[in-house]
């Protein structure tokens, strides 16, 4: 590959380069010299660059530039702008009483696009990605609800929690642990059990169920309603359906018979804004189960 | 050509970077030139005019015969709309586009640089306006020599403002094929584009003047790809464009006609027209080279001086390798047609025939209704109050007919089940529900089915979607039920 077996091809009559490979020669064809004048473009425009934006770095920072552009400014300003987008949204959904929302379809959907999201920054630890729930902490996607299922009542619930202590405003009730505090015995609350699978369909009344009945009627009808339909007003569940906070096995009837249940949920307001709240009750009443209020049918136009 | 006396000395010290040598195509004459003239008359028609064409599609779709709508995501051709879930039909024609030009290339060499590439057309056209206004070729070389007096500045300013005319309409008819052109002629005119539309001009513009008006055959040399691609796409049965060497050589300027048989001469007689000709500046009788994009403009003015030296035409024309040797031998070329229709062309007509019709029998079968269904994972079931249980589906439905259609969304199989849509209510539940979807729209509708508990954990049925309008039309998705 030395320079002196340069020559000129003589088809071309270009000089070679003085390289070979197995008879292969290359040829030594000059850039066109606008090429040239790209290139060196290229370099100014680079160092143009290195000018105007942040590009050389220092022991702990960079260079600024000279247009003061940053990446970090520039997500500042999309989320800004991206919050004058929501701003409107936002306004319209603090002036709305929620029990009002479905009237307006559009502000709906935006508020229940707004909860999904709020939703999974603050809700999902307990209820699940999916509001599917688990033991112990609801399912919002079913029909059964402790404290009430409309707009309102969902949005009361998460403004105010639930048993939240030092909170005036909160869902509030106790179930008394029937075993523990010896109001009932052993065998009562297991008959007890027994009658409450009985109304819930899952056994066929027995002798034990019928003993059961009349201490339901003592000491759990007050709360629970007679028939053990339930009461909103206590969160106290209804116990005819086959939905189960806690499951609705025999054994998990008699423990919580004995020993009570105090299900929390924190109270949201003063944490959340009331927008967001109201955009976390839209969202969940419109899992499925949603009561009341029932939104314009597009079937109907 | 390099006489054998340059190759003894010691090499010459060369530059690395080669200033562009000027080329000045001189006007030609001949059947070359007039089908070059009307391929451009052609293609450029099709390119200025098809974004004015009108297409009545009714009250709720663009009236433009050609529109690629892309905030919509529609693209509109004629009678034919496409969605983009239909792209393939674009890869399609892009697959057809390329098999296209294997085709062309193996038969007829670079036809498609000749004759149909923007570049060639577009550099054909500006050498027209060279010509117009500086003169042809000697006139053009002497004004590139002279000073630059009151008159030469005129002529090029002149040049540069035609120049400059045709680029801006040619980057201003661009973004017509993306908007409704008689609207955004208007709002472009006032200002009140958008500030893509602007861009995108100036951007095409700015190329035109630069490509077209001043870099022309560097563009086919240095940046285009496809004379590399097709040195692999031509073989010795190609028809490219052919200096006949064992016929015209040895050439000898001037020679007369008498003399010929006496000097054994060939009949080159090396008057340099098909040089003067060449838009890319190349000279043909060094043999096939990457300049040529075959515009066979040398065979128009060739065949002109061979008619004036009393010789047959065709010292250069189109000829196949082949052809050469055998007609150098003596023997008869074979028929154009035969050196067209051969195994490796008529493979390559029948792969782009067939995908062209597949296509279309595709685009006759297509139906404008179609309904998918995706089931709501997560939670996969909800057990309700009452013991039944409730799977939630997103149904999808394409309108693709450009006016708002009523739709019946029933449910196939699964006994007992019952459905509403998420802005109804359970009591009204039913088995079938309608909807409405916008023209040319995708409806999305959230569907809460419910069914009695039972012993199967996967229940399989169908969603159908019915039109309720007399045209009719209906499809159905299969989905799965799932339990506990």
């Amino acid at each position: 590959m030395a320079d002196d077996k340069k020559r000129i091809d003589v088809p071309t009559g270009t000089e070679t380069m003085g390289h070979e490979w197995d008879g292969i020669e290359e040829l030594n064809t000059p850039l066109p010299r606008w090429w040239l004048w790209s290139f060196y473009a290229t370099i100014v425009w680079g160092l143009a660059f290195m000018v105007f934006y942040p590009a050389w770095p220092m022991l702990s920072s960079a260079t600024k530039g000279t247009l003061g552009w940053t990446s970090r400014g520039q997500l500042e300003q999309e989320l800004a702008a991206e919050q004058a987008k929501k701003a409107p949204v936002l306004k319209a959904l603090a002036a709305t009483p929620i029990e009002q929302l479905p009237n307006n379809p559009a502000l709906l959907q935006a508020a229940v696009e707004g909860g999904r999201a709020a939703f999974r920054v603050n809700c999902v630890a307990c209820h699940g990605s999916g509001a599917a729930g688990a033991k112990g902490y609801p399912n919002l996607n079913d029909d059964d609800w402790l404290w009430g299922g409309d707009l309102k009542a969902i949005e009361y619930t998460i403004t105010h929690g639930t048993r939240q202590p030092d909170h005036d405003a909160t869902r509030f009730s106790q179930m008394p642990a029937f075993g523990r505090d010896g109001m009932l015995k052993g065998d009562e609350i297991h008959d007890v059990a027994a009658y409450v699978r009985t109304i819930s369909h899952q056994q066929k009344a027995d002798a034990a169920a019928r003993r059961g009945g009349a201490v339901f009627a003592q000491n759990c009808a007050s709360c629970h309603g007679a028939g053990g339909e339930g009461n909103r007003a206590v969160g106290a569940p209804r116990l005819t359906d086959a939905i189960w906070l806690y499951g609705g096995d025999a054994e998990t009837i008699q423990a919580t018979v004995t020993n009570s249940r105090f299900g929390v949920m924190p109270k949201w307001g003063g944490r959340l804004d009331p927008a967001t709240i109201k955009m976390l009750a839209a969202y969940v009443h419109s899992l499925g189960g949603g009561e009341g209020a029932a939104p314009v049918e597009t079937a109907a136009k | 050509m390099v006489s054998p006396s340059d190759l003894t000395g010691v090499t010459k010290p060369k530059s690395l970077y080669a200033k562009r040598e000027p080329v000045f195509p001189k006007a030609v004459d001949g059947r070359f030139r007039r089908l070059k003239w009307a391929i451009m008359a052609i293609t450029l028609t099709i390119y200025y005019v098809t974004p004015w064409l009108r297409w009545d599609r009714g009250a709720w779709a663009p009236d433009q015969a050609v529109l690629i709508d892309l905030a919509g995501r529609r693209f509109y051709m004629f009678g034919i709309e496409i969605w983009p879930h239909e792209f393939y039909y674009v890869a399609g024609l892009l697959i057809m586009a390329g098999v296209g030009l294997f085709l062309v290339t193996s038969a007829v060499g670079r036809a498609w640089c000749g004759y149909a590439c923007p570049q060639t057309v577009w550099t054909d056209l500006f050498q027209h306006v060279d010509r117009l206004i500086d003169g042809d070729r000697n006139a053009q070389i002497r004004l590139q020599n002279a000073p630059w007096t009151a008159s030469k500045i005129a002529r090029r300013s002149l040049k540069y403002t035609v120049y400059l005319a045709i680029s801006l309409a040619t980057g201003g008819a661009w973004i017509f094929y993306f908007a409704d052109a008689p609207t955004l002629a208007r709002d472009f005119a006032t200002g009140n584009a958008a500030f893509v539309a602007y861009a995108t001009v100036a951007i095409l513009t700015a190329t035109t003047f630069l490509l077209a008006g001043f870099l022309r055959e560097q563009v086919c040399i240095y940046m285009c790809p496809w004379p590399r691609i097709q040195t692999a796409m031509l073989d010795e049965k190609s028809l490219i464009v052919t200096y006949k060497d064992w016929r015209g050589e040895p050439r000898k300027r001037g020679t007369k006609k008498a003399t010929l048989e006496d000097l054994k001469l060939g009949d080159c007689i090396d008057c340099n027209q098909c040089v003067a000709v060449c838009p890319t500046g190349i000279d043909i009788r060094n043999g096939p080279q990457v300049g040529c994009i075959t515009c066979a403009l040398c065979i128009d003015a060739c065949d002109k001086v061979m008619a004036q030296v009393g010789r047959p035409r065709g010292l250069i024309d189109y000829a196949t390798f082949e052809d050469a040797k055998a007609e150098k031998a003596g023997e008869t070329p074979k028929p154009v047609l035969k050196t067209l229709l051969r195994p490796r062309t008529i493979l390559y007509f029948a792969l782009w025939a067939a995908i062209g019709l597949g296509m279309l029998f595709a685009l006759g079968e297509r139906t404008r209704l179609d309904i998918s269904a995706q089931q709501q994972r997560n939670p996969v079931y909800v057990r309700l109050s009452d013991g039944t249980i409730r799977n939630a589906f997103t149904v999808k439905i394409r309108n693709m007919e450009t006016r708002p259609r009523r739709f019946a969304i029933g449910l196939e199989g699964l006994s007992g089940a019952t459905m509403w849509l998420e802005t109804g209510a359970r009591d009204r539940a039913d088995r079938t529900v309608t909807a409405e979807v916008a023209p040319d729209a995708l409806g999305k509708f959230r569907i809460f089915v419910i069914a009695p508990p039972g012993e199967e954990t996967r229940d399989e049925f169908a969603f159908t979607v019915r039109a309720l309008d007399p045209e009719g039309g209906s499809d159905s998705t299969k989905a799965v039920f799932e339990r506990p």
